[in-house]
């Protein structure tokens, strides 16, 4: 993927590239730190029809979100060979039980038969996370099992 | 009365005025810059309200305002950025110093204002106000499109031929031969390269030397130096206000982006009663005969700056309508152009036409600037599409 890295003088750097669909697709990342998403129009690849001011976490969020799906995909693509199994991605929020703890706390694994594979946090990837890891907040859990212990697995990240 | 009371009691009216203009401006969402010029305009020699008392003070303001403006023009840009900005946009910067300074350099000539008139009015017409294109830019949310690198690397490249146009013109005002008028241009150009140089190696050094994690001290810090490099810059005949804009220069990274924030406030008074100072200075009954000339400047100098942003724009490979953006935002002027003015003017050796000819014509252009920025994108679609419309259909009879 070509990321086209462009200097804004006095402001800061602008990070984009163009999309199969046309549109222009991109950071602006400013000298104090602020990140803003941009979005051009459909018409003219020059203009920006959105800027979307993003604090730090909501762009690592968004970062997961995007990295996640891939990931997600990619599993999918893998386990299509054995008949129910499923990926899904969890997202801790910042109401859960288990945020700032240890995963092995939640049992997830013993409690519904569901293996977490990955954690994407700020946009990175943590494979095979070990029950020590600390889960934050706006982390995205890859977990992989059959549909009903998913849902047990998503009910226990909600409710404890 | 009391001449201290007097004082204060002027000051206070005309800060205060000052406030409920600025934020007329914010409402009507245009620049302040115009209106603290009618303020000055109404309160000044001829205006309707006479101040004596505050002379002495506001005198002194607004040099430090001059020096302050100059010296956040310097932090703007860090030295890597003015650099790139040079080796990138050399050649829209010369197109756009020649199709702009000659217009102003060419009434100048004709109202029989001499070489220095010339070399002051061209200076007044060339420098787009960085301040007003900033802004312009953030408030119409342009910030990610294509074509504002463009446009920020030509404010970079004006920005370093302020470093070199300032001393010049002081030697130029100081009434100095050819040959010391080069001998400056040369000493300037060096200067500007040693402190370009010095900020790309040891900017960390300078930077070290005003910084301070306690704000109090790294204000008290900055504007000393920025004060005293000014004094010494004046005392060695190159302009004060190159001083302060070297000092900017050789700051940088984080340091630079602090300094900005505080000394922001500062530059917000101080500026404001230099805008005041240079209205106040400016008689209103000489703007009306020199009006028509400044429309047409103002006319001319537009347009001048669009094909300059259009053609910078066109090599950068930016679509039709980016190229019309490009070269609207840069249309205004504004706070360079009056420190150009008043720098003339104080000298003594330019006539007082000068002064209220640059005073309309940045009324009309810090006005007409941002206006330009937000409607010539609707008004191109609308002018191209009857044109377009008809070569897509299929003519002939039916």
């Amino acid at each position: 993927m070509n990321v086209d890295e462009t200097d804004l003088p006095g402001l800061g750097r602008r990070k984009d590239f163009m999309t199969a669909s046309g549109r222009r697709i991109g950071v602006v990342e400013y000298r104090e730190g602020q990140t803003e998403l941009i979005v051009s129009t459909w018409d003219d690849p020059d203009t920006c029809q959105a800027s979307v001011p993003l604090t730090a976490d909501e762009a690592a969020t968004l970062g997961n979100l995007l990295g996640g799906q891939r990931l997600a995909m990619k599993l999918s693509e893998e386990h299509r060979e054995i008949p129910g199994i499923v990926t899904r991605q969890f997202s801790i929020s910042a109401e859960s039980p288990f945020q700032n703890q240890p995963m092995g706390k939640a049992c997830i694994r013993t409690r519904s038969g569901v293996s977490i594979v990955a954690i994407m946090r700020e946009g990175e990837v943590l494979p095979s996370p070990g029950p020590d890891v600390v889960l934050h907040p706006g982390d995205l859990l890859v977990a992989v099992g059959i549909q009903e212990g998913l849902d047990t697995a998503a009910s226990i990240l909600r409710n404890g | 009365m009391d001449p201290l009371a007097l004082t204060l009691i002027e000051l206070g009216a005309v800060v205060f005025c000052l406030g409920l203009l600025a934020r007329l401006a914010g409402r009507i969402g245009m620049s302040p810059i115009p209106l603290y010029l009618v303020g000055g305009l109404f309160f000044g020699a001829g205006g309707l309200v006479k101040l004596e008392g505050m002379h002495e003070f506001a005198h002194l303001s607004a040099e430090i305002g001059v020096i302050l403006l100059l010296l956040m023009l310097g932090l703007e840009y860090t030295a890597a950025e003015l650099v790139t900005g040079l080796r990138r946009s050399w050649q829209a910067g010369i197109l756009d110093l020649l199709l702009n300074f000659l217009p102003g350099a060419m009434l100048a000539v004709m109202l029989g204002w001499g070489g220095v008139g010339a070399m002051v009015m061209g200076g007044v017409t060339y420098i787009s106000s960085s301040g007003i294109a900033a802004k312009v830019i953030t408030d119409l949310g342009r910030i990610g499109n294509r074509e504002t690198p463009v446009v920020l690397s030509i404010l970079v490249f004006e920005d370093l031929a302020m470093a070199i146009y300032l001393p010049v013109l002081t030697a130029t005002l100081a009434g100095v031969s050819l040959l010391m008028g080069l001998q400056t241009v040369g000493i300037s150009l060096a200067v500007v390269t040693l402190v370009l140089v010095v900020a790309l190696r040891h900017g960390h050094h300078v930077s070290k030397a005003v910084h301070s994690e306690n704000s109090e001290v790294f204000l008290l810090n900055l504007l000393g130096a920025a004060l005293l490099v000014a004094g010494l810059a004046a005392a060695m005949q190159v302009s004060a206000a190159v001083g302060a804009f070297m000092l900017g220069i050789a700051i940088s990274g984080a340091t630079a982006h602090s300094a900005t924030r505080v000394l922001e406030p500062l530059r917000d008074l101080f500026a404001a009663i230099f805008f005041v100072v240079f209205g106040l200075n400016t008689d209103p009954r000489s703007i009306p005969p020199v009006l028509g000339w400044a429309l047409l400047l103002a006319v001319v100098t537009a347009a001048t700056k669009m094909i300059t942003g259009f053609w910078a724009a066109k090599r950068a490979g930016i679509g039709v309508p980016g190229r019309y953006r490009a070269g609207a935002a840069l249309i205004a002027r504004g706070e360079f152009s009056i420190v150009i003015a008043g720098l003339a003017v104080a000298s003594g050796v330019v006539p007082t036409d000068l002064a209220a000819l640059a005073t309309a014509y940045v009324l009309i252009m810090a006005i007409v600037g941002p206006l330009a920025a937000r409607f010539v994108e609707p008004l191109v679609r609308a002018l191209r599409r009857p044109v377009r419309g008809p070569a897509f259909r299929t003519s002939g009879p039916a």
